[in-house]
């Protein structure tokens, strides 16, 4: 007689096997995404207009979401400081919490959202059709051809956005510090300079954003690769893609800054 | 490797095939001779789409060989087996045309990716694929802009872009209106005596593909229980075959579900003793 | 789409995104500071460097002129080895004293370079004669109680 707690544990252990096997096939399919990579520059072209959907597309929601939080954190972090009269120090605590933090992570979040679901329906309908089949009958290999150059334009996309977001938020902060609250500009910058380290800080977030792209878009491709061919399959494959990118990016962020980061 | 000039292009011999450990398709045998059309019929589910995708190489079988000119498909690996595929065409359900490019592009597509000919070759090419299928005026449509019979003759055009020796056909006549339903069936036929190819049609269209094949498969449950040609098919006196053929409501393939008995469902057996 | 459209948007998109990093490393941090063939190398040695670290700056009269480029422990003599970069255009007197100061009550720490009378002027790669050690916050508490003990009991 199954008891409830037994039935509950046997789920459980099922998910999580299917869960691992799920893994190793993801992590099979990312190798052949990898090893098939020659024609996504050899043909730089089908690259490159993966750069416009991925890229180019998510620009508008990068450079405002941007300009907000650097507002923000201008005004979040102009009414703490001058609570120590340091409120000169908000360029640097602008700029730093940016730089290694904010650009990198919030960046990929949105593109994940943006651009990772996009990739998924897209894959995930193209499969549904029958696309993927027919261009596997036609002797074109998909994985080089569909998936490839999606793969690179998003990891050649996301340090640029990464890099325009935090760009946006030190002028969205200079907006608030300087021009609304009277915070003096010469200070601002001088503080910034003086503490934003181009190795430690700048570098270390472009290769945040570099490998939360690398992240981002083989979940997004992946997810869409696999998905049932059926409307409800499409969707749940778009809904996990946003889930587990997310996730994953947080997670990779923890470990990158625990690496980066230490005792600075 | 010989690829002997034999009389058949396509031979299934004896192929078994599991899907995990539910038995599909339980020893088939099967001829293509060159030049022929031929249509493996039967209900959903009886194994013709698999044999079909065993053919293009798709699937593996567990047991048998599937030779196409005499070179068995599941022993070739990726490049060889990419170098036949240029050689075969395949028509899908709906046609799976790329819906992010024009008719034009689809059909331009195989020559642009495996051939080096300038784009004023192609587009001669192209037209003259187009116009062997009627809709040589709307190469610049989008496939979102076609109706549905007019999407799979421009997939069928895609199909014979490189002139392939052998076509096959996933269901070509479902869900066409009946002006459709007569074009198709002749350009599978006239397309093939054109190119001299081979072309085998899976089908459950009975009337349509009667008239255009030279010889069919019937297949019910993984095995094939009748063949022959058309006019054998319609005489036969193979049930299965004259039911499918005749459409009637009963036969070997019962009209209602298996389930408990009528009586017995509605409860009246107690009351009647 | 029309490829040139789609060629044009991405080459905009790389080009902002370039220069937007390019902003962050030039006007946002401090990159633009020091250019090794502009320079030269001096060694001063301590007995305590407290909490210098590589980079730290280098100030004359507060005004920066250098670098730290390494910090090495000599087994030899003890001593902790400073190898500093400093400015080319910059000419320091051989009785340069080199002292470690801490910017700001609880800043990070730097090195203060004082200037002698020499007429001669230190040339690359010479070591500096006098160094001031980094002030350890509990050896001045210890001495400060030390200093207070001895006083003894207030009259």
């Amino acid at each position: 007689m199954d008891s409830v707690l037994l039935r509950a544990l046997r789920h459980i252990g099922h998910r999580v096997i299917d869960g691992v096997w799920r893994l190793g096939y993801a992590s099979r399919f990312f190798a052949l995404v990898l090893l098939r990579s020659g024609p996504s520059f050899r043909r730089f072209p089908l690259t490159v207009r993966e750069i416009y959907y991925a890229g180019v597309l998510s620009l508008i929601i990068i450079l405002v979401s941007g300009l907000f939080v650097g507002m923000v954190l201008g005004l979040q972090g102009y009414d703490t400081l001058q609570r120590f009269g340091s409120e000169e120090a908000v360029g640097t605590l602008v700029a730093l919490s940016l730089v290694r933090e904010l650009g990198p992570v919030v960046a990929a979040l949105l593109f994940a959202s943006r651009a990772g679901s996009a990739m998924t329906a897209e894959i995930g309908l193209m499969k549904a059709t029958e696309q993927i089949t027919a261009l596997d009958m036609m002797a074109i290999d998909p994985i080089a051809r569909i998936v490839g150059p999606r793969f690179w334009a998003g990891v050649i996309s996301m340090p640029l956005l990464a890099a325009l977001f935090s760009a946006m938020g030190i002028f969205g902060g200079y907006l608030i510090a300087v021009v609304l609250l009277g915070v003096d500009a010469g200070a601002f910058w001088s503080q910034m300079q003086a503490s934003v380290d181009l190795q430690e800080d700048v570098m270390n977030g472009v290769i945040k954003s570099i490998v939360f792209g690398v992240a981002v878009t083989a979940i997004a491709l992946f997810e869409g690769y696999d998905a049932p061919p059926t409307a409800e399959g499409v969707s749940g494959a778009t809904t996990r893609t946003v889930v587990t990118s997310s996730l994953a990016v947080l997670a990779l962020d923890f470990v990158l800054t625990a690496f980066m980061f230490r005792g600075t | 490797m010989e690829a002997a000039i034999t009389q058949n292009l396509v031979e299934v011999e004896d192929v078994e095939f599991r899907y995990d450990l539910r038995p599909v398709l339980k020893g088939i045998h099967m001829r293509f001779p060159r030049g022929k059309v031929l249509a493996i019929m039967g209900l959903s589910g009886c194994g013709k789409t698999t044999t079909l995708r065993l053919i293009a190489g798709q699937l593996k079988p567990t047991r048998g060989s599937v030779r196409i000119a005499g070179r068995p498909v599941h022993t070739l690996d990726q490049s060889e087996l990419y170098t036949l595929r240029r050689r075969m065409g395949m028509l899908f359900q709906f046609g799976a045309l790329f819906t992010d490019m024009s008719v034009y592009d689809n059909v331009a597509f195989q020559l642009r990716e495996h051939t080096a000919l300038p784009e004023a070759i192609v587009r001669d090419l192209v037209l003259m694929k187009l116009n062997a299928v009627g809709l040589r005026g709307a190469h610049r449509l989008m496939p979102s802009e076609l109706s549905g019979g007019m999407a799979r003759r421009v997939a069928l055009a895609r199909a014979i872009a490189l002139d392939p020796m052998l076509i096959m056909y996933d269901e070509p006549f479902a869900g066409l209106d009946p002006i459709s339903l007569g074009v198709i069936g002749n350009l599978i036929r006239r397309l093939n005596d054109a190119l001299g190819a081979t072309s085998i049609v899976v089908t459950h269209d009975v009337q349509e593909s009667l008239k255009i094949v030279d010889y069919v498969y019937f297949m019910s449950e993984g095995v094939v229980v009748a063949q022959g040609t058309p006019d054998e098919i319609r005489a036969s006196g193979e049930d299965y075959v004259r039911q499918f053929v005749h459409g009637q409501m009963d036969g070997p393939v019962p009209f209602h579900f298996a389930g408990r008995s009528y009586p017995s469902d509605l409860r009246l057996e107690r009351a009647l003793g | 789409m029309d490829r040139r459209v789609i060629d044009l948007w991405v080459g905009i998109f790389v080009v902002a995104g370039i220069a937007a990093f390019f902003v962050l490393a030039l006007q946002v941090s401090n990159a633009g500071s020091f250019n090794t063939a502009d320079s030269y190398r001096l060694i001063a040695e301590f007995n305590n460097i407290g909490g210098l670290r590589v980079q730290a700056p280098i100030k004359s009269a507060g005004v920066v002129v250098g670098r730290v480029d390494s910090i090495e422990f000599d087994n030899d003599k003890f001593v902790a080895r400073v190898v500093m970069r400093l400015d080319k255009r910059i000419k320091l007197p051989k009785d340069t004293i080199a002292s470690i100061l801490t910017s700001g009550l609880l800043g990070e720490q730097y090195i203060g370079l004082d200037g002698g009378g020499d007429p001669v002027n230190l040339a690359d790669g010479e070591r500096l004669k006098q160094t001031q050690s980094a002030v350890v916050l509990e050896k001045l508490i210890g001495q400060f109680l030390y200093g207070k003990a001895a006083e003894g009991p207030a009259k």
